[in-house]
């Protein structure tokens, strides 16, 4: 790293030097470092294979052999869900600022917190290895029985999503553990940042949700190498049983992604709007409510799959009530913005491209939870776009908030404003170009997962593929400027942004031990504004 | 610039397709007037309580529970609509008509086969009359596919080792795309065909010329020489027929008559569309999956009054042998 301890104060990158004191360290902020490292790496190779992806599709006609443009989007969507999406925000952000939001020095559980880093390596290079023996072809849903006839590496990619479960499982119970046990004096629930909620809310999906895919791929390897027939008719198994038990968690592992996300924009938008959160039960107790009901929907995947239409008239009923939780705290975050004094710093910019995107992947998730519709839009581009919509222009787009709001914290500098507001203006342009007119094309009836298209639908590949390019030079800009930062950064304030919550009380980079004495708390998370009236919403 | 915006427009060539557009429509609208309130009203905060000057004061204000209410009760209500008018029309969707036009389907890795009652099998290239319900049964010869037509704004995923249906009424003459739309393996993107609506006496004549040419043995034109883009037609026996055969070679005719006699196991006469008694004393409607269920795992739904003796023919039938038995089966029922 870039510090000594001559230049700056005792922190907890310099504390201790050499790269075994970061490989054997118990420090939840450098595990969430290290965590950071490896995701944003992952979110690097996902990203070039979307980018080949969409060089693929930019005519009609083959670039790359069908073979290989299978690979690249099933490599794309694992590398990003599995390695990237579901982990970062939880395992990266969650771990640096769980502890320190509470008050505590640390996670309940250091050396778990160790091992699941661990386990997430092992699960990462699993996944790598199978791309590098061959690669997989499968889609990252893995049906069956496709999956099970297939020649290419499906065993390891599967071992790796196994493996990589039991570091979120491992995460979770620490989290939750965490904010049980260990908060400060005076840190009520209700006293907790919303970011907090979110994480909980997610921790305890992770925990209960996870291990379901677990058993899925166990039984998905087991019935590849000894034949056992579960999914695969030939053998006596059922295909669609196989589509229950993987939706079964990741739909609830949709929203694994995206909670955490929600519960950053609640920090970032406060803080740059200077106003007290609208309806903080509200946007808490949502983060809860998504989280129940993310059980009880996954079967709106499958509208098509000849599940019983009473299971898709129940399915669909359900979906509909997912509206009603995230609408109130899109609701919410405009209404805070409401006579604040609103900043448009790089954090608050991407915290309402969240807004703005967010809003367009909740509304066309409308559609798709009808079920009439959804019969025409099923396995076309309209999916793709929404959930683009609502996983990159949604947690993509709050993770950059959270990443630019607490960088200074994290590593003691400033990213530079001007080329983060470039960025970001790239990053959003190019996102609405490649995606929006991919909702157009799935209105047109192309379907998904296709390495040739009709003549027909080439305008709006070109546009879409142009919009990538986008997207990736705003990506690229960012990496280097992240990087040049770590050492050439303007040194940051305790507090750069006036936030008031306790990661803004420390000094940044924090010290080990996170705060020279516990502190005792007295007030929420967000008071913020000065005519003061008594009571909470 | 019209031939432009032609790509925003889809043609509507099922009974389905304008009620389909007409929710799509609504549910595009709801989401216009949201969009237009969250985002308007983030952009015009933007606009009207920017940052003038560094420590400017702000009203403290935590919420208003009567507001959120509100916004609750208000999306409830819509959201229900939606609900309740994409359950009806999905109704409509798999409401078969009793005398629709069947046709088999036979899904493979990469192309669509399908086959009419009089043995006509074609590839990747399906005709129907217009106006005519119809009705495909679909089954899969290896892994996961899905029959979509875009204009018919319907799809239905096919799966191997069960059959699934889909019912459609085709309402314009002419040309229709078909799209494998579930994820089948390298060439998933090749797996086309086209759908032929022809007014009903046009496809009449197509039918009963191809029969009168089978019965004088007279090769179709063209079937010598397969020229390109022309759908390779291929001439088979009538599966009621070969379907009657294989229940004689397979030793079906030991335990089950086709003329209403009870021998070892039941009767097939007049079984299939009809409901039967279990031995737990529950019904199951005796449809292709049934039959299907009833070849390869005999003892699980058994009839009522039969002993469990019937073999599996797991591994012994091939999917077209049971696809013939099946339609050889339901040709028992009238």
């Amino acid at each position: 790293m870039a510090y000594d301890s001559n230049d700056h104060h005792k922190n907890y990158i310099n504390a201790e030097k050499g790269i075994w004191s970061w490989m054997t360290t118990l420090d939840h902020k450098r595990i969430g470092v290290m965590y950071l490292f490896a995701t944003m790496f992952f979110f690097a190779v996902g990203g070039i294979f979307a980018m080949l992806v969409r060089l693929e599709l930019f005519k009609p006609g083959p670039f790359f052999s069908p073979d290989t443009y299978n690979k690249f989007f099933t490599l794309h969507g694992a590398i990003m869900v599995f390695m990237f999406i579901i982990p970062i925000i939880p395992a990266a952000l969650g771990n640096f600022f769980l502890p320190i939001q509470i008050g505590a020095k640390d996670v309940a559980f250091p050396r778990l917190n160790l091992l699941s880093w661990y386990i997430f390596v092992t699960g990462s290079l699993l996944l790598v290895f199978s791309i590098v023996s061959g690669g997989v072809d499968t889609g990252w849903t893995f049906y069956t029985p496709y999956s099970i006839r297939t020649a290419t590496s499906v065993i390891l990619a599967t071992l790796g999503v196994f493996v990589l479960g039991f570091s979120g499982i491992l995460t979770g119970l620490n989290f939750v553990t965490t904010i049980h046990k260990l908060r400060a004096p005076g840190m009520t629930f209700h006293r907790m940042p919303l970011f907090l909620w979110a994480i909980y809310a997610t921790a305890i999906i992770q925990v209960l949700a996870t291990p379901v895919i677990g058993i899925t791929t166990a039984l998905l390897v087991m019935e590849r190498v000894l034949h056992i027939g579960f999914f695969d008719p030939k053998l006596g198994g059922d295909p669609v049983l196989f589509q229950h038990f993987f939706w079964f968690y990741s739909h609830p592992a949709v929203y694994i992604m995206i909670l955490p996300g929600m519960g950053i924009v609640s920090e970032v938008i406060t803080a740059f709007s200077k106003k007290h959160i609208f309806g903080y039960h509200a946007v808490a107790y949502s983060s809860l409510a998504i989280a129940g009901i993310s059980f009880i929907v996954w079967g709106h995947h499958m509208f098509v799959s000849s599940q019983s239409p009473l299971a898709n008239f129940l399915f669909s009923l359900l979906t509909m009530l997912v509206a009603i939780p995230t609408a109130i705290k899109v609701f919410n975050w405009t209404a805070t913005m409401y006579k604040g004094s609103i900043s448009l710093k790089t954090p608050m910019l991407y915290a309402l491209s969240f807004l703005f995107l967010f809003t367009i992947g909740g509304l066309t998730g409308l559609f798709l939870a009808a079920i009439s519709v959804d019969v025409h839009l099923h396995d076309t581009y309209f999916i793709v776009a929404h959930f683009h919509y609502v996983m990159m222009g949604g947690t993509v787009m709050g993770l950059l908030a959270g990443l630019h709001y607490w960088w200074p914290k994290m590593f003691g500098r400033m990213y530079p404003e001007k080329w983060g507001k470039l960025s970001c203006a790239l990053t959003f342009i190019g996102f609405n170009l490649t995606f929006f007119t991919q909702f157009w094309l799935g209105k047109m009836g192309m379907p998904r997962r296709y390495h040739d298209y009709l003549p027909e639908y080439t305008p709006l590949n070109i546009a879409s593929t142009v919009g990538s390019w986008f997207i990736g030079a705003g990506m690229l800009i960012m990496f280097i400027y992240f990087i040049w930062s770590l050492f050439k950064g303007k040194r940051a304030s305790e507090n750069p942004w006036g936030g008031k919550t306790l990661e803004w009380t420390i000094e940044s980079p924090p010290t080990t031990h996170n705060f020279h004495k516990e502190p005792v708390i007295t007030t929420g998370p967000y008071e913020y504004g000065e005519l003061k009236t008594t009571g909470e919403a | 610039m019209v031939d432009f915006f032609k790509i925003f427009q889809l043609p509507q060539a099922s009974t389905m397709a304008p009620k389909v557009d007409a929710l799509y429509d609504f549910i595009h609208w709801v989401s216009v007037v949201s969009f237009v309130i969250i985002v308007g009203g983030m952009v015009y905060f933007i606009w009207k309580f920017r940052r003038r000057r560094e420590g400017e004061p702000t009203p403290y204000i935590t919420g208003h529970t009567p507001t959120e209410l509100s916004v609750a009760g208000v999306l409830f209500i819509i959201v229900m609509v939606i609900f309740y008018w994409g359950w009806k029309d999905y109704s409509k969707i798999i409401q078969s008509s009793p005398n629709a036009l069947e046709i088999n389907v036979m899904a493979r890795q990469w192309l669509w086969e399908f086959e009419y009652t009089n043995g006509r099998k074609i590839v990747n290239e399906l005709v129907v009359p217009k106006g005519t319900p119809v009705r495909l049964i679909m089954g899969s010869a290896d892994v996961l596919h899905s029959f979509y037509v875009p204009n018919f704004r319907l799809k239905q995923d096919v799966v191997p080792g069960a059959y699934t249906k889909l019912d459609f009424t085709a309402t314009s003459v002419g040309e229709q795309q078909v799209f494998c739309a579930e994820y089948c393996g390298t060439a998933h993107s090749k797996m086309l065909a086209k759908l032929k609506v022809m007014e009903p006496k046009d496809y009449q004549r197509w039918q009963t010329t191809w029969e009168v040419e089978q019965s004088l043995g007279i090769q179709p034109a063209g079937a010598a020489e397969t020229t390109a883009g022309q759908a390779p037609e291929t001439v088979v026996e009538n599966p009621v027929e070969r379907g009657k055969k294989l229940f004689a070679e397979k030793g079906c005719t030991a335990c089950h008559s086709v003329s209403g006699q009870v021998l070892v196991g039941p009767s097939l006469k007049e079984v299939f569309g009809h409901e039967v008694e279990l031995a737990d004393g529950s019904k199951v409607m005796a449809d292709e999956n049934y039959i299907r269920e009833s070849l390869m795992e005999p003892q699980l739904k058994l009839v009522k009054g039969f002993p469990p003796v019937m073999p599996t023919y797991k591994g012994t039938l091939k999917d077209d042998e049971i696809n013939a038995l099946v339609t050889y089966i339901k040709s028992l029922r009238n």
